[in-house]
């Protein structure tokens, strides 16, 4: 723990989040602008200049809509099932440092809201327990398709989760430590971690990109396969709710990634939280174009890459480096 | 050619290129695309040159719907009060535009030309009632007048109404 006081991280912990929160609502615009441009059109551009308030014009949108349920749904699970999974995704964003911690006016703030030190075992604990809001978003909806597209949503989250754990494996060995502080550092310390783990990024992309539920692996959202999925009798807040957790998510993950692999805050001239902004800003427009460019994925072609290639990948990438760190 | 390994690259590649391309996408309200020459919108009732209107409530145009969304009610022609150029009128007209697919075929039967599609098509009402257009809105002319594409581009012959009355 460093020397912060009370009341400093708890200005941090409130102000975090909410920029977060922000950050997801431009990010739906920034993917409605930037996937639309990619397919020839133009994205939102009615809503304020540019569509800038269409991310306010849909939540006033949401908020709006008739909350009903199913009437024989399990009550108490059907309404916590997206507060679970939009809870743990804003948390686990709490331990990404985004700066190397300041010092103003004599008091010490933090480059992170929370600076635990088993940090990335946090982080994909939490990632797990989201996985519980979406089986029993699911099993509360008492609907068949909500069941069929939650069973299929965790069965892909649970496969693709090993096959991240590992490929991270290999930034732990080489930044000899869990807490994220400590990877950034050292990776400004020697070298960005991409290079020497080039197989790890791929393999953490593509994982990523899988445990985030998009596209190509957006299976169980695909309308013309499980009508929505686990998110099928869920309307206006609710829905809401379980489109800012997978939001939220993708934004983590590319924080994260940007941590691991990329230098975290690290870069020439500018403040570290601008140079952070701008990689994950980078990352979230690459998962964008991913989006834009590749076919959906059925799921036995799915849970094929997540366990006969990936894992596999990932699994030789530790090894090697674990025998290289133990003999260089 | 079997799929290459590296086509799906090849893809990245070609949507990052549509980034810099600009978006064919036409922005309605700014620009109208031009409707053709012979575009069936909004019905019109037509006028002779000295006033009387030419329709004289022989209903073929209702009999001839599709949709039967015309309601012709004729009264006679009375030597003070005189609308139309036969022995009869058509006292009420109205068409039910939300009934009406807009096939021509009323234009088609009218022995007359009194009723003829125009261009209007935006047509939008808030409340459906509204959208039972009477005689006198029939009559009247289009309040936004639509761009029309050039006719001599498209080899539209003019049509007997428009060249004599």
């Amino acid at each position: 723990m460093s020397e912060e006081t009370w009341w400093v991280g708890l200005i941090e912990a409130l102000i975090v989040p909410n920029l977060l929160l922000l950050a997801f609502a431009y990010t739906t615009w920034f993917e409605r602008k930037l996937l639309s441009r990619m397919q020839l059109r133009y994205g939102p551009n009615r809503a304020g200049k540019f569509g800038l308030v269409q991310p306010f014009a849909d939540m006033i949108k949401l908020l709006y809509k008739e909350a009903f349920a199913p009437s024989d749904a399990i009550r108490m699970p059907y309404i916590l099932a997206p507060i679970v999974s939009a809870f743990t995704a804003i948390l686990a964003f709490s331990v990404i440092p985004f700066g190397p911690g300041w010092t103003i006016d004599g008091y010490t703030v933090q480059g992170e809201v929370a600076d635990v030190s088993i940090a990335l075992i946090l982080v994909f604990a939490l990632g797990s327990i989201g996985v519980y809001g979406f089986i029993v978003g699911g099993w509360a909806s008492d609907s068949k398709y909500s069941l069929l597209g939650s069973m299929r949503t965790c069965a892909q989250l649970v496969s693709y989760e090993v096959s991240i754990a590992l490929a991270v494996l290999g930034v732990v060995m080489m930044g000899q430590s869990l807490s994220l502080v400590d990877i950034v550092d050292k990776q400004g310390a020697t070298i960005w971690f991409v290079i020497p783990q080039l197989v790890g990024f791929a393999v953490f992309i593509v994982a990523g990109v899988a445990e985030t539920n998009r596209a190509p692996f957006d299976l169980p959202e695909a309308e013309t396969e499980l009508v929505a999925g686990y998110h099928t009798e869920y309307s206006g807040m609710r829905w809401g709710l379980f489109q800012m957790a997978e939001y939220i998510n993708m934004i983590t993950l590319s924080a994260l990634a940007v941590t691991l692999f990329l230098g975290g805050w690290h870069g020439p001239w500018l403040p570290g939280p601008i140079w952070f902004l701008i990689k994950l800003a980078l990352f979230v427009a690459v998962f964008i174009w991913i989006r834009a460019s590749l076919p959906r994925l059925r799921y036995d072609q799915l849970m094929r890459l997540g366990w006969k290639v990936l894992l596999p990948v990932a699994t030789i990438n530790a090894v090697i480096t674990a025998l290289l760190v133990v003999w260089i | 050619m079997s799929p290459q390994p590296f086509d799906s690259v090849k893809g990245f590649g070609v949507t990052f290129r549509q980034i810099f391309r600009k978006p064919i996408t036409q922005q309605y309200p700014e620009y109208k695309r031009p409707v053709y020459p012979r575009f069936r919108g909004r019905h019109r009732l037509h006028l002779h040159e000295n006033g009387l209107e030419k329709c004289v409530g022989c209903s073929l145009c209702a009999a001839a719907c599709p949709a039967d969304c015309i309601r012709v009610v004729p009264a006679e022609n009375t030597a003070d009060h005189r609308v139309s150029a036969g022995e009869r009128y058509a006292r009420i007209y109205e068409i039910n535009l939300s009934r009406c697919i807009f096939c021509g075929y009323c234009e088609l039967a009218c022995p007359f030309d009194a009723i003829t599609l125009g261009n209007e098509f935006e047509l939008s009402e808030y409340v459906r009632d509204d959208l039972i257009y009477t005689k006198d809105m029939l009559l009247a002319e289009p309040i936004k007048q639509m761009p029309v594409a050039d006719a001599a581009l498209y080899d539209t012959p003019i049509p007997y109404y428009k060249t004599h009355s």
